[in-house]
């Protein structure tokens, strides 16, 4: 119908914009007060000898502990081995699990026939393949990153096995009338709307991510912060657990914040309750 | 143009919601389809829009069978159906992908335009009254220019005052080009306001009860006491395939009381 006769005005043309509402702020000096509190009292417990400093050293021990061990470089080598092995781990098992959960999301034969067994892989505790992996893989790197990207895959095919499937039909419908083909209905409409689930995916991955690390440094590695672990334990030493803890706890936040930053920003269009980029 | 030739469609789970359906329209013609909720409306609309295939008889086109959503046909949803991570603009030019950036966007800002959202281009949907979403998912269809535009109950979200400036404007669209509209509506004003004909429905299963060619001249007073006259006229018709949908819902309950 080319170019309309004339205009027809209804209410609502002169209204201005409306402004589009703030994203809630990472409210992060008030999520740091709690645990310099806690550090704070733990610290004054201390240094009255409330606490015994053989099984439970003051915050200031652990920081000198975590300064000696900066220092002399070696903190550097663990964070940076145990950092390697997670992204390397990570990106293999996003890898995988966007490829199977795309595959399996959006084609339902492959879902039929792959689907049931990938399932039922999840039901195995992960931490049951560790003697396998060392066995085929050997002690060394390749058993560890594998053992991390089988943590990160589940998470993130499940985001996408389900979530490909439960987009709206309506949309999908859409987009047949405009007659998109399937290249273009899955990068215009399927991809955005599963974006949601699939970040939320993203990050329970690299959770996990995180928690296997632990488990496959635990299992022999001379290098990282797991073996921090081991040889905090081993010599005796509860300070250099502790800051291997903390520094655990440092990295999983440091990695997951731009994770949920994206999250947020590509997020704008829901409709939550209140949203959190937590 | 558009024709249905004795089709029927039974859904998967057995319901039979149309049957035997013949239905002509023609090219620059304005058919309003009115009928009781759950008579079928929608699902006649998704069989014209090549949407759903007839479990028996024929859809076609141009004379050629329909085997599936055409460029020709524009489609707006009984629901707004916008993308919700797309800007108002950006949802309007949905249907406009083949066209250069340039041009995809002149005219989803003139279509805006013309149902009165230009202030809301850059908006989200979430962000658009209900009545607003309908008006922007009005606009995607038109952008489209198609040459014969499905329309399922396309203001029945909107206030009085909107729904007659947006009839107002289908008209004004029609006398320029004559498009072929197909609006569905609950609403007998509408249809006789707007149609050269009106299909008259009943459900379960759904089926033509009466056509009625509505000789009024345009355009049209819905004052004039030859409108109220018809609007008599379609009311009483509408009250016999009401009072045949309950029987046909009744009937079943009897038996089983009995
Ligand atoms: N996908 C489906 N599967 C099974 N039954 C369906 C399906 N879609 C619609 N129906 C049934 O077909 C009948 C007609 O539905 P339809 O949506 O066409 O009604 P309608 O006339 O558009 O109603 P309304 O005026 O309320 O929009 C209804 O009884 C409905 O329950
Ligand atoms: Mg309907």
């Amino acid at each position: 119908m080319p170019s309309a006769p004339s205009i027809v005005r209804l209410p609502g043309a002169g209204a201005p914009r409306m402004a589009p509402r703030a994203l809630p702020r990472l409210s992060f000096p008030a999520g740091l007060l709690l645990p310099l509190i806690a550090a704070a009292a733990w610290e004054f417990a201390a240094a009255r000898d409330w606490l015994p400093s053989n099984l439970l050293p003051a915050p200031s021990a652990i920081a000198n502990t975590l300064a000696v061990l900066a220092r002399s470089g070696e903190l550097g080598e663990h964070l940076v081995a145990t950092t390697l092995r997670v992204a390397a781990g990570f990106a293999f098992g996003v890898a995988a699990a966007t490829l199977l959960g795309a595959l399996c999301g959006a084609v339902p034969l492959a879902r039929r026939l792959l689907d049931p067994s990938i399932q039922g892989l999840k039901s195995v505790p992960s931490l049951a393949w560790v003697p396998l992996f060392i066995l085929w893989f050997g002690i060394f790197e390749t058993s560890k990153i594998i053992l991390i990207a089988v943590g990160a895959f589940f998470p993130v095919y499940l985001a996408l096995a389900a979530g490909i499937p439960g987009v709206d039909r309506k949309l999908v419908e859409v987009a047949r009338v405009y007659r998109y083909s399937t290249a273009a209905l899955v990068r215009r409409v399927l991809l955005p709307a599963v974006l949601p689930t699939y970040l939320i995916g993203l990050r329970s991955g690299l959770a996990l991510g995180w928690m296997f690390v632990v488990a496959a440094e635990l299992m022999g590695a001379s290098q990282g912060l797991g073996y921090l672990l081991v040889d905090g334990q081993q010599t005796g030493k509860p300070a250099i657990v502790i800051a291997s803890i903390v520094l655990f706890a440092v990295l999983g936040k440091a990695t997951d914040l731009p994770l949920a930053r994206a999250a947020a920003r590509a997020l704008r269009w829901q409709d939550g309750f209140k949203q959190h980029a937590s | 143009m558009l024709t249905l030739d004795r089709a029927a469609k039974r859904f998967p789970n057995g319901y039979l919601a149309l049957d035997d359906i013949s239905l002509g329209i023609g090219e620059g013609e304005i058919v309003g389809i009115v009928g009781a909720s759950g008579c079928g409306k929608s699902t006649l609309l998704r069989l014209l829009a090549g949407l759903e295939r007839p479990s028996a008889g024929a859809a076609a086109y141009g004379g050629a069978p329909l085997a599936g959503p055409r460029d020709e046909i524009g489609v707006v949803f009984q629901e707004p159906r916008l993308m919700p991570w797309l800007s108002v603009e950006a949802n309007v030019a949905f249907g406009l992908r083949h066209l250069p950036a340039a041009e995809r966007n002149a005219r989803a800002g003139e279509t805006l335009e013309r149902v009165g959202l230009s202030h809301f281009a850059k908006s989200l949907p979430r962000e658009l009254s209900g009545g607003m979403a309908q008006r922007a998912a009005i606009a995607r269809a038109l952008a489209a220019r198609p040459k014969v535009l499905l329309l399922d109950e396309p203001f029945s979200a909107l206030d009085a005052f909107t729904r007659l400036a947006l009839q107002e404007h289908l008209l004004e669209l029609w006398s320029y080009d004559r498009p072929t509209f197909v609006l569905v509506t609950h609403d007998i004003d509408e249809a006789l306001a707007l149609a050269d004909r009106i299909v008259l429905m009943r459900g379960h299963p759904g089926r033509v009860h009466r056509e009625f060619a509505v000789d009024l001249p345009r355009p049209r007073s819905r004052t004039s006491p030859r409108f109220l006259a018809w609007k008599e006229e379609v009311l009483r018709e509408l009250h016999v395939t009401a009072a045949a949908g309950r029987t046909a819902i009744a009937a079943p309950l009897l038996r089983a009381a009995l």
